[in-house]
């Protein structure tokens, strides 16, 4: 399964992305995204970028006000997540211009689309930026 | 693009995104979203809402949702807007859908429809976005709606649509394997795809598949290896390049694979030397993505077949790892050490002041990690340490999931490692004293176990030393004020058995803390009911002893509140207590005799004492019983339907296929066995299912040889009962599959790094402080001479220098004594019918049914296979293994043969065991219980005619009793009657016989079957974990009957010891009367007693 979820989170905790590649009821994502980001926040630069909780790894990695919070399973590989994290911010970048938290919350089902082309059933599957961006530039285009 | 949102978005829309982002608290966010709420209940609704409008409603939805509040009353508005002729609207209506409703939601089937038409667009997008909701919505039974149209887009000419295709199959292959396995052939034809993302997508699936069975694709190796050489040399497009480094996702996933291909398999790991040598030296370790494709090659490294120049690769990566100031390197670092250690342990000792300094981090995530690779290089030289480091960070940790771990890996650790009982007993306390309401129960058996049966060693003083020092210290430990219920049970267990064994203490003393326990946990029952039959215990063995017996005034009045308690079964034991009491030195001996825990009782299920006089009452004129369950089935006959329902519905919540058992039973089923069917004649098409058990019954008790012999029949066993036990088996397998690579892995490093290195440099450690230096020494020092097991498995294993090799024979051992079993069995046993033949030349039939049950075996020796001859291609080719197995394993051909050819046990015990060390179990006490099981299983496997089905629940039940602690309560049913019922002649207590006499009169067996079968049937509905509670609950609903039934039991054995003549008479009076006593008739004292036989044991 590899990824089983995918979190935006501002520093103040608050949820700004969420995507789950497995079944969790509201409340049980509301519980998971309380404890982990409590977890991971309370965490300093030094501290490696990765927490283990429950049965999850979390990968994680902070762009100014945003934390970007991905749960893996116990076998994959978490400097390669937090490499894929980076990747996402960058094609983000390309797309809105220097991205900050806004233009994801304005731009929400935008966000979403990009983690559609980047990952499904938990793995991913595409990295180029060019592939990832051109449905949605076309889109874009056509309405 | 700006941030302030595209032309598109209202006022309104921007309105709330900037207050849900300036809200500075949960509760201010709270207040928004729920007025926000209110708004859209009102206007989603309405008529005639522009698309614009509606997409950005379905936005609000999603954002109300990922805030936690319930948006499900918009739901079918996303639905609905799947509908739209708009792409931008369509996909995000799509994609709200998505993160609304899971696949089982009632919304989906409305959806099913809307994605076939979009697969079949012209517009490439809408067919990708259609794809894209296919991976989220498509549940099971969906599938075949979508599955041709997705076939058919495989080919499509745009690779976005063949991406998303090849991940739809992906997924249905996650869902539902056998949906998508005719389409396999498509994944490796999609690895060749042009598009270099296709190919990347495809390895997500083939990694899925590559994992379940590596075999069937050992042939992609040499592809997948050219693939990574070209995206290694630069053979992609650049689009994919990230950070300079060609492809690195891809690379990893191709590691990954290639990881799993050449585990244990020499020839195929060959293949990849070349190229992930030319990863090592081609990646760059300044960038993160350098060091993630590094550290996935190590991982690879230490999977495939060893080579040293690799090794050598990868040993230098990790010492740059764990040399970087980067936490996130470290922890990779130790990760990756953590894998080579398998292979060279004496990598470990140039970085241990790395490895100390990270245990020291303030850092949560590095300190675990860390203790994870300590424990993977526990050895007894160390053990000490790191269990005593591991406690300590135990304690000082507050996360339950992780405490419950490492308490766990600390109680293994000791058990496999420990240098001496004192040292165990303490560690085990401490582990129990701070964690022991987190421990799993079983824990607490295996200590009770371990302690009654001592280290294994026939070393009488050494066991009663550990036992003594046991009693000591838990003695000492019951002044804690406050103790975890589990460690109590474990200490009044203890305490019970073994409190008075060395005469140091008295037995007044003992029992007076047996009471203050009891008294002071008063409100944890289970404790209390250890406490009392503890308590029983300690009385039955001075009374056996010939000792006076003076019950303390607490003890008598805490038997007065429990003799009134509302727990039935505190109120059982308390009677039983006082019955024990009431009764000589002889008869206390023989229910309870001392230091006994170890050895098994067997309970006969079947009742087969019974035979002969249900005989005469048939004879007679009786009618034979029949089981509950066909008594229905009976007056439906001529309806096979309704059997059918009647059927499922009896079972509750099983939901496996019945179908295979069916099919080779019919087949099985001898004509001659329609003959001895002697008791019941079970009306044959009613339960097909059932009619193999139908067989004479012969006597369990007579076949009590070595639990080992019996331990081959546990598989045998297995592929009858119910789908229910097959957890165990596959533990079992899985753990000795993983020990096998392991072993394979140690084997070939051994002869690559044979060389230990005692010493090391002590030049590096000048500035070190002594502190560390010390801990280094002790963590690292000493020569290693014990490795974990499995190296031990490996050296035990002598006979063949090559280690592939020697794991033949254990599955050919396997296969041998499975096959020879059946020999030690009664003949009459229909399972196994014709044992001569089989032994000679097996009959195709009972291999078939051997598949299945083989098959972890398979896997095993069919990745051995490999490397040493020519692969087995199908792993369930049970045939070709036999007959290829003893080929590569010559050293092990007397064994195999005299197993073959079922000469005399011993031969075969031999062979059992040289398999059980190779097996080298993690958990000594894994095998323990397998055993255990098996022999309760063997004790079980008396075939009953009176009700089939019946029996296989019991067998089921027998699962259950492996995690139980040896003796707790089985006394008790001695006590009541089963030592008399199982085996009155054997017991030599022949003044009791009239006693059985009577109650075989007084028994109504036929419903007393009929509640057992439906009580241990509800019990099976949750084998491994019905424990002592649902047995509770099944005890509650007797609780009427059980007082009078106690005191009944009680005149009876009073009249029994007094009057024998007298009672021998009113068998007689019995028998006469009842000889129509198979009837169904009701509920009467003497049914409650073999019903509770059940119970008690669980």
């Amino acid at each position: 399964m590899g990824i089983r979820f995918i979190l935006m989170v501002n520093k103040q905790g608050q949820t700004r992305l969420a995507q789950y590649y497995e079944w969790l009821t509201l409340e049980e994502r509301r519980a998971l995204e309380g404890e982990i980001v409590r977890k991971c926040l309370a965490r300093n630069e030094q501290q490696c970028s990765f927490v283990e909780h429950r049965n999850y790894k979390i990968v994680y990695r902070r762009y100014a006000s945003l934390f970007f919070l991905v749960g893996v399973d116990n076998d994959e590989n978490e400097l390669a997540i937090l490499e894929f994290i980076h990747l996402l911010v960058e094609t983000m970048d390309r797309h809105f211009g220097n991205v900050c938290e806004l233009d994801i919350m304005f731009h929400l089902e935008k966000a979403h689309f990009m983690l559609e082309e980047m990952v499904m059933n938990g793995s991913i599957v595409e990295t180029s930026k060019a592939n990832i961006l051109s449905p949605i530039q076309l889109m874009d285009k056509a309405s | 693009m700006g941030s302030q949102g595209g032309f598109y978005q209202s006022k309104e829309f921007l309105d709330l995104v900037k207050s849900i982002g300036e809200a500075r608290s949960k509760a201010e966010e709270d207040r928004i979203v729920l007025s926000e709420i209110e708004t859209l209940k009102r206007r989603i609704s309405e008529p005639d809402t522009p698309k614009r409008k509606m997409k950005e409603y379905i936005i609000r939805l999603v954002y109300v949702e990922m805030l936690g509040h319930d948006a499900s009353f918009g739901y079918i508005h996303a639905v609905k807007m799947t509908h739209d002729d708009s792409l931008l609207v369509k996909r995000t209506g799509y994609l709200a859908v998505t993160l609304f409703l899971n696949e089982d939601h009632d919304l989906i089937i409305l959806i099913v429809n809307t994605i076939q038409k979009d697969l079949k667009s012209d517009n490439y997008l809408v067919v990708c976005v259609a794809l894209n909701a296919v991976c989220k919505l498509i549940n099971e039974e969906t599938i075949p709606a979508v599955l041709p149209q997705i076939v058919e887009l495989l080919a499509h000419p745009k690779e976005a649509v063949r991406k998303k295709a090849i991940m739809a199959l992906h997924r249905f292959y996650q869902k539902s394997p056998s949906s998508v396995s005719h389409l396999v052939s498509n994944f490796r034809k999609r690895l060749c795809d042009n598009d270099p993302g296709v190919m990347g997508a495809t390895l997500c699936p083939l990694f899925d598949l590559i994992t379940n069975d590596v075999n069937s694709y050992k042939d992609l190796v040499i592809s997948f290896v050219s693939i990574l050489k070209q995206v290694a040399e630069r053979r992609l497009p650049k689009a994919y390049d990230y950070h300079q480094m060609p492809a690195p996702f891809i690379q990893i996933k191709l590691l990954k694979i290639l990881a799993l291909l050449g585990s244990g398999d020499k020839q195929a790991s060959e293949i990849m030397y070349t190229v992930v040598g030319d990863i090592f030296r081609k990646c760059d370790s300044s960038s993160n993505i350098g060091n993630a494709v590094l550290y996935e090659c190590i991982c690879c490294v230490s999977s495939i077949y060893p080579n040293p120049k690799l090794l050598a690769s990868a040993a230098d990566a990790i010492s740059r790892f764990l040399k970087s100031d980067s936490h996130n390197l470290k922890y990779m670092g130790i990760d990756a050490l953590g894998r080579l250690i398998k292979i060279s342990p004496e990598i470990a000792e140039q970085h241990q002041l790395a490895v100390i300094d990270c245990l020291e981090d303030p850092d949560d995530t590095l300190k675990r990690k860390t203790f994870e690779l300590l424990y993977k290089m526990t050895k007894s030289t160390n053990v000490e340490v790191i269990v005593d480091r591991m406690i300590d960070y135990m304690i000082s940790i507050n996360d339950n999931h992780y405490k419950t771990e490492i308490a766990s890996r600390c109680v293994e650790l000791a058990e496999q490692f420990a240098p001496s009982n004192q040292w165990f007993i303490q560690t085990m306390n401490k582990v129990f004293e701070h964690a022991g309401d987190l421990v799993n129960i079983k824990v607490a058996h295996n200590l009770m176990r371990l302690i009654a049966e001592g280290f294994g060693e026939d070393d009488n003083t050494a066991d009663s030393q550990l036992r003594s020092s046991a009693v000591e210290s838990y003695l000492y430990i019951l002044g804690e004020p406050k103790l975890p219920s589990v460690f109590l049970q474990v200490i009044c267990w203890v305490l019970g058995e073994y409190g008075t064994a060395d005469g140091k203490y008295s037995a007044s003393y003992i029992t007076g803390k047996l009471c203050d326990v009891a008294e002071a946990y008063s409100n944890d029952e289970t404790v209390k009911a250890y406490a009392v039959t503890a308590l029983m215990k300690i009385y039955a063995f001075e009374i056996a002893a010939g000792r006076m017996v003076d019950m303390l005034p607490e003890c008598h009045s805490l038997m007065e509140e429990f003799l009134a308690s509302h727990s039935t079964d505190l109120q059982h034991r308390a009677y039983e207590l006082q019955a024990v009491i009431g009764l000589d030195a002889h008869a206390v001996e023989s229910i309870m005799p001392s230091d006994a825990s170890c050895e098994d009782i067997e309970v006969d299920k079947a009742l087969s004492f019974l035979n002969g006089y249900i005989q005469e009452s048939i004879e007679k004129g009786a009618q034979p019983y029949i089981p509950e369950s066909e008594r229905s089935g009976m007056l439906n006959i001529s309806n096979f339907r309704n059997q059918d329902h009647h059927e499922a519905s009896s079972h509750g919540l099983r939901f496996e296929a019945y179908e295979l058992p069916k099919q080779t039973v019919q087949a099985r089923i001898p004509p001659a066995s329609l003959a001895s069917t002697e008791l019941v004649p079970v009306p044959e098409p009613v339960y097909p299912r059932e009619s193999y058990q139908t067989t004479t019954v012969p006597s369990v008790s007579s076949d009590a040889a070595s639990t080992e012999l019996k331990l081959r029949l546990d598989g045998v066993q297995k592929k009858w009962g119910r789908q229910t036990h097959f957890p165990s088996t596959s533990t079992s397998n899985s753990t000795s599959q993983k020990t096998v690579n392991g072993i394979t892995q140690v084997d070939g490093s051994n002869t690559a790094n044979s060389r230990t290195r005692e010493t090391y440099d002590s030049g590096k450690q000048v500035e070190i402080s002594p502190e560390k230096q010390k801990l280094a020494a002790s963590l690292f020092g000493g020569p290693s001479k014990t490795e974990k097991k499995s190296a031990t498995g490996h050296k035990s294993s002598k006979p063949s220098s090559h280690m592939v090799k020697s794991h033949a024979p254990k599955s050919s051992m396997e296969v041998a004594s499975e096959k020879t079993s059946p020999v030690q069995q009664p003949p009459d046993l229909l399972d196994f019918g014709e044992p001569t033949v089989k032994s000679t030349a097996p009959s195709p039939d009972p291999f078939k049914d051997l598949e299945g049950l083989l098959e972890p075996t398979t896997q095993v020796s069919s990745a051995v296979n490999h490397s040493s001859t020519a692969a087995v291609t199908k792993p369930p080719d049970i045939m070709g293994l036999y007959t290829e197995t003893p080929a590569g394993a010559h050293h092990k051909d007397s064994d195999i043969l005299s197993g073959l050819s079922n000469s005399p046990m011993t031969n075969m015990v031999g062979g059992t065991t040289t398999m059980q060390v190779a097996q080298s179990s993690k958990s000594p006490n894994l095998k323990d219980s397998l055993e255990k099981d098996a022999l309760v299983r063997q004790m079980g496997v008396t075939p009953s005619s009176q009700n089939p089905n019946l029996f296989k629940d019991l067998l089921g039940d027998c699962g259950i009793n492996l995690i139980q602690p040896p003796r707790m309560g089985f006394n008790s049913q001695i006590l009541t009657a089963s030592s008399f019922l199982s085996n009155p002649l054997t017991n030599g207590a022949t003044d009791h016989i009239p006693v059985i006499t009577t109650l075989h009169g007084s028994i109504k067996v036929g419903t007393a079957l009929d509640t057992v079968g439906q009580l241990v049937e509800e019990q099976c509905l949750d084998p491994f974990f019905s424990d002592k509670t649902n047995v509770m609950d099944a005890v509650h609903n007797l609780s009427t009957a059980k007082k009078a039934e106690i005191q009944y039991l009680r005149n009876l054995l009073e009249r029994a010891e007094e009057q024998n003549r007298l009672i021998q008479a009113q068998v007689e009076l019995h028998k006469n009367k009842e000889v129509t006593g198979m009837k169904d008739v009701e509920a009467g004292p003497g049914e409650i007693c073999i019903t509770k036989l059940v119970l008690r044991r669980m």
